[in-house]
């Protein structure tokens, strides 16, 4: 699937949720059954540093794809890892690149995505592109 | 006993929460808004609006430099603001109160006036663990220019002073103690004036933080006999980006100016500028005339009610959920010194800060989660942060109820 379906399929399941509560159990199931981040991963070169919660983010190139692994220390902010992997996890770089994250925004979830929240995701998500760039650069 | 009850009971707390607005609202579609992140800044009651309001509508125009009928009055609302503060803070004389931006700014300006003029190489500025950054940077600043070193006092494990291991630190090469009155994380209310009259012993000056204790305790400058107390003004009901700095005669006339321009100057010449009297000599260019005179109002209102049933009022929603937060499973305050305003951080089993955070958010509950600037007292404590909430005057035992009720609800999220 592309970055742009996964989305639409993550805003579809979405769709069916009726309040926050319910919203919110779903990305605390998605944090807690997100694929564990090796030990070795869990490093100061990997950590993403906010000032409420932390994200470790380890990524890695596989042909022109990027592969990412990823954690944080808060469940909430785990569960939104997690959305993040399921969009841009093994993309191709220059996808990830140019990639356009939507759909945070249209599940109503866009105050985790604010600066002033300072959870790590914001920067995470900086780091994905950077990541992308620069596996563009080495293989261009 | 019988005083206390009385204070209570006399205590009519749905009345002055018509005087805030703000409080009045429901927050995410459907919770009224529960206020409990009074640490970080209080709400503002309409006397204090109101006075803004009213000075830029009918009395507005530059202070202390107009010969002219607006500028007098202006200048007059602005230094009765100031004696209103020196009450407050039972200053001796109003050329000892300085209007600053607020505690951070006021800490700033003894840093650098005081660290200049005083601090030698290899000297010692003594920061409890428990500071706010606030608190501890500026003197880093500081201190990393001329060679000398912020050092820190340690706490135990209930967030106390180590007050032997304070004693033991007080020494030729210390040059100043910093510490804070309340503090912001943990609630304590440190014996300031017993470590003020230790450190005196040694001729150490103390500046005190009040950014915590201004809105919950009667402060007494001169019985506490510090050197310099500072304090935010949005703090205590006040408007942002105001403050006061207390600073004892002496060291305000043996440290340099802070800033240079307009107002703190005597005369000018390209040769040589002399400085302008107390406090002027602290006030460069034009200041936050509005805030200030708002500030003025803050303190009115505060004294209107009484600071002591305030604190009276704040004690009773501190025990009533501090008591009711204890009886969930896996609770842990951090914070329990004997002596405390009414602020109570805590942490339930695993569950981050921001989790938590997070669930009572969107309960309409506003609570703090992080380090609350305070990263090396959560290094002392080997925790990530903490949720905080924090009491002010209209906050009511209905409100501690559905911060429990939030409390539940996340224990059963994540529990």
């Amino acid at each position: 699937m592309t970055i742009d379906q996964q989305q639409q399929e993550i805003i579809e399941e979405f769709s069916f949720f009726e309040d926050w509560m319910e919203k919110y159990e779903h990305i605390i199931e998605l944090g807690k059954e997100l694929e564990p981040l090796a030990e070795e991963h869990h490093i100061e070169d990997n950590l993403v540093k906010g000032c409420q919660s932390r994200v470790w983010l380890h990524a890695d190139q596989k042909d022109n794809h990027v592969v990412f692994a990823a954690d944080s220390d808060a469940v909430i902010t785990k569960g939104l890892v997690a959305l993040m992997m399921r969009v841009l996890n093994d993309q191709p770089a220059e996808e990830v690149a140019k990639s356009d994250l939507y759909f945070i925004d249209q599940i109503g979830l866009k105050e985790h995505l604010s600066p002033t929240r300072s959870n790590g995701l914001v920067s995470m998500v900086k780091k994905m592109k950077l990541y992308a760039v620069a596996y563009m650069a080495k293989s261009a | 006993m019988e005083d206390a009850v009385l204070i209570h009971e006399s205590y009519d707390v749905d009345r002055l929460r018509e005087d805030f607005p703000v409080l009045e609202q429901t927050v995410y579609g459907k919770y009224p808004l529960v206020y409990l992140d009074n640490g970080a800044s209080s709400q503002k009651p309409k006397q204090v609006v109101e006075t803004m309001e009213k000075y830029y509508y009918h009395h507005h125009a530059n202070i202390h430099r107009g010969v002219h009928y607006l500028s007098q009055e202006a200048t007059t609302q602005y230094e009765v603001a100031r004696d209103k503060a020196r009450d407050f803070m039972n200053a001796p004389h109003s050329r000892e109160v300085l209007f600053t931006k607020g505690t951070t700014d006021g800490i700033n300006l003894v840093a650098y006036s005081y660290g200049r003029k005083y601090l030698q190489e290899g000297d010692v500025v003594l920061v409890s663990t428990m500071e706010h950054h606030s608190n501890i940077v500026p003197w880093q600043i500081v201190c990393e220019e001329i060679g000398a070193k912020v050092v820190p006092i340690p706490i135990n494990e209930a967030g106390e002073i180590d007050q032997e291991a304070y004693a033991s630190m007080l020494g030729p090469k210390v040059r100043m103690v910093a510490v804070n009155h309340v503090s912001n994380t943990l609630g304590t209310i440190n014996p300031v004036k017993d470590m003020i009259a230790l450190a005196h012993q040694h001729g150490i000056p103390v500046l005190v933080d009040g950014a915590q204790s201004a809105p919950h305790l009667t402060i007494d400058v001169q019985d506490l006999d510090c050197d310099f107390y500072a304090i935010s003004g949005h703090k205590m009901y006040g408007p942002t980006g105001t403050g006061i700095l207390y600073g004892k005669e002496k060291w305000l006339d043996a440290i340099p100016p802070y800033q240079g321009g307009g107002e703190m100057i005597q005369t000018v010449t390209f040769e040589k500028t002399t400085y302008n009297e107390l406090p002027h000599k602290f006030e460069a260019g034009t200041p936050n005339i509005a805030g200030g005179i708002a500030l003025g109002a803050a303190i009115d209102y505060l004294n209107s009610i009484g600071l002591d049933r305030i604190a009276a009022h704040e004690n009773d929603l501190l025990e009533y959920t501090t008591k009711a937060l204890l009886e969930v499973e896996g609770m842990r305050i951090i914070g329990t010194a004997a002596n405390k305003a009414s602020v109570i951080s805590f942490l339930i089993g695993d569950i981050h800060p921001y989790d938590a955070g997070t669930i009572l958010d969107k309960m309409g509950i506003a609570v703090r989660t992080g380090h609350h600037c305070t990263e090396p007292l959560m290094n002392r404590f080997e925790i990530p942060g903490t949720v905080r909430a924090s009491f002010g005057l209209y906050n009511t035992r209905a409100e501690a109820d559905r911060l429990l009720e939030g409390v539940h609800k996340v224990v059963q999220l994540f529990g």
